[in-house]
């Protein structure tokens, strides 16, 4: 089986998130970039599961600048063949989509992963656009993944309130969320190994962008908070009923 | 013209996200002067469609083939597209819950329309088409523009303030074409939580953390919410545990959500878990340690041990509850 995962950076989540330029920018000042959660502990490590389980080759492919290469290297580690980035801003998820459909569309993959959202843009997007344009099946915030080598898959999805148990055949574009698989800790082999991967860096194809971040805003912080005897709880309902008027 | 509002239905029923994005959709099109056209798929209750008039539709069409009573992202798409070809719409609407994520993202790449996920406000029109929404889960906002022609939203549940009228919609039938030979995800079957209120779309919320020791525990939790019509969530290593099931888990990593009322008992309150849930409009926090963080993000704190605090609350909610009636 021939599996792609997509990998995205994001900002390690303990990050203070600023803005500069007149916050049209994200201030990446001190940042600590991390591989995406979802497409970490998810979508490769399940694509790794499926590979030692039945064979085949997981193929990591990022859209983005130079800046993207350690976390790349981190994705390596666990345990990939090979990656490949496409050299480009990734601002758009459009674009992104596009860039990576263009890859993917004569390399006979079986399954395309991504997680389930960018943890910093939240555009939930890039997924269900490649299936989009290439004219895939679309699974959406799968929670389990199996496949029987002879082409079908058998997930879970999460719909509101519940889950669904599916069937669908090969290839098909993921999105893959909690419950996938269990998060890997790279051993010292592995990382070793990474470093001489072969990751091939390839120009964009002509693309268009749908959307673009003109400016950013940082939520107002909370006013102060009113502290509640705990044997007066009472007080806490009163208050819930008569100032925030929420029960 | 139309600004075409996609009206998630399951098991029947009109989603309450569903009604909220109409009611976005509807505000939209008043703006700029077009029709506010919703669309359902699939089995739909006739009172639930005529709804959505009260909620600013003034064309609902309804597509009542069985065969939409299962869930293909694709086959959705397909329908939605010629829904919005038919009407001519230039805007469509979607809830940003799991159906409309997985539909939306397929129809902006057929329409090179761009997409804004999870909007949070009416799009702003003085430069360009700009839509507020937020990112880093919850840790800033964004103004997005859309520079394509035409523009998918998907509106954040609970985050716009939903206007009712005792309007009418004029409930049409559409027969969009779609094959079951279209359908390439079989459903085999289909687990609801009966009862239980989806999260993203819970008005209330009471969660828990590590602090509750143990799954035998989350009985106090379960009233408490029971006693509000609550929904109930969790931490992520409560999840990670297998103390909750994983749908349960918010956060930066989790499901982001936005209620009325948060109501945190034994979480510490890490920068991940506030990341998922700051957007709520009150947030209660119950922890034995005066320290833990989440006061800090709390509108209203107490400062004891949860599994004296919560019983108390659940029988003072009770009885507010009880002489309210
Ligand atoms: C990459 C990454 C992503 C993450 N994503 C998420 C995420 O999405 N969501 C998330 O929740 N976490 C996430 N985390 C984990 C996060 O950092 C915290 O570890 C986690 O939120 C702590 O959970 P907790 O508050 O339940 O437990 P703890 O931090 O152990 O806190 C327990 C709290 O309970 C209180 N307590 C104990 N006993 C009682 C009692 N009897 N009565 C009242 N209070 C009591 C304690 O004072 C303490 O404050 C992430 C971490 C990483 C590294
Ligand atoms: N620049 C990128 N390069 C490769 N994959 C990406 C990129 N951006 C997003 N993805 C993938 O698409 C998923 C959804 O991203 P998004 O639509 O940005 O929320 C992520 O979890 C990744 O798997």
């Amino acid at each position: 089986m021939k599996i792609l995962v997509c990998i995205s950076k994001t900002p390690d989540t303990t990050a203070k998130i600023t803005f500069t330029d007149n916050n049209t920018k994200f201030n990446e000042q001190g940042i600590q970039f991390i591989i995406n959660p979802s497409d970490e502990w998810y979508a490769l490590v399940r694509a790794l599961e499926l590979k030692e389980k039945s064979g085949g080759t997981v193929t990591l492919i990022s859209v983005g600048g130079a800046a993207y290469d350690p976390v790349i290297r981190k994705a390596l580690a666990l345990g990939a063949e090979d990656a490949v980035r496409i050299n480009a801003d990734s601002s758009d998820s459009y674009f992104v989509a596009l860039q990576i459909a263009g890859f993917a569309k004569d390399g006979g993959y079986d399954l395309i992963m991504t997680g389930k959202e960018t943890i910093d843009y939240n555009g939930a997007g890039v997924g269900g656009m490649i299936a989009g344009i290439m004219g895939l099946p679309f699974i959406s915030l799968a929670t389990k993944l199996e496949t029987d080598g002879k082409g079908e898959a058998e997930f879970h999805r999460e719909i509101e309130g519940g889950e669904e148990i599916c069937a669908v055949k090969l290839p098909v574009v993921i999105s893959c969320t909690k419950g996938m698989a269990e998060q890997r800790i790279p051993n010292m082999r592995g990382i070793m190994a990474a470093r001489t991967k072969p990751l091939k860096v390839v120009e964009p194809v002509e693309a268009e962008k749908l959307t673009e971040i003109i400016s950013f805003e940082l939520p107002e912080a909370k006013t102060g908070i009113k502290t509640i005897e705990a044997d007066n709880v009472e007080e806490l309902v009163r208050l819930l009923h008569e100032e925030a008027k929420v029960i | 013209m139309s600004v075409l509002i996609f009206a998630d239905q399951h098991e029947g029923r009109i989603r309450k996200a569903a009604f909220e994005a109409v009611n976005y959709g509807a505000k939209l099109a008043a703006q700029t002067g077009v029709t506010a056209t919703a669309v359902a798929l699939g089995t739909c209750s006739d009172e639930d469609l005529k709804l959505l008039g009260n909620y600013g539709a003034v064309k609902v069409l309804h597509d009542p083939n069985q065969l939409l009573d299962q869930f293909d992202p694709s086959v959705y798409a397909k329908a939605l597209l010629q829904a919005a070809d038919g009407e001519n719409a230039q805007i469509i609407i979607f809830s940003h819950n799991f159906n409309g994520k997985a539909i939306a993202p397929l129809i902006s790449a057929k329409l090179k329309a761009g997409w804004v996920a999870g909007a949070l406000a009416l799009p702003d029109n003085s430069d360009g088409f700009v839509v507020k929404k937020s990112v880093f889960s919850g840790k800033a906002f964004a103004r997005v523009k859309v520079l394509s022609d035409k523009k998918i939203i998907s509106v954040n549940p609970n985050s716009f303030p939903v206007e009712k009228s005792g309007n009418q919609a004029e409930v049409t039938a559409f027969n969009a074409n779609v094959q079951e030979s279209d359908f390439r995800i079989k459903v085999k079957s289909t687990e609801t939580l009966s009862g239980s209120v989806p999260l993203p779309e819970a008005d209330i919320i009471v969660s828990g953390g590590r602090g509750l020791k143990g799954p035998e525990n989350w009985g106090m939790i379960e009233d408490l919410a029971k006693a509000l019509g609550a929904a109930t969530a969790c931490s992520r290593p409560v999840a990670d545990a297998g103390w909750r099931p994983h749908h349960e888990h918010v956060g930066q990593t989790g499901i982001t959500v936005r209620p009325n009322l948060y109501i945190a008992v034994g979480i510490s309150g890490a920068i991940q878990h506030l990341a998922g849930v700051n957007g709520s409009k009150n947030i209660v926090v119950i922890n034995k340690d005066p320290e833990a963080p989440f006061f800090k993000a709390a509108d209203y704190g107490i400062v004891g041990d949860a599994f004296e605090v919560v019983p108390k609350l659940t029988a003072a909610v009770k009885a507010f509850k009880e002489k309210q009636h």
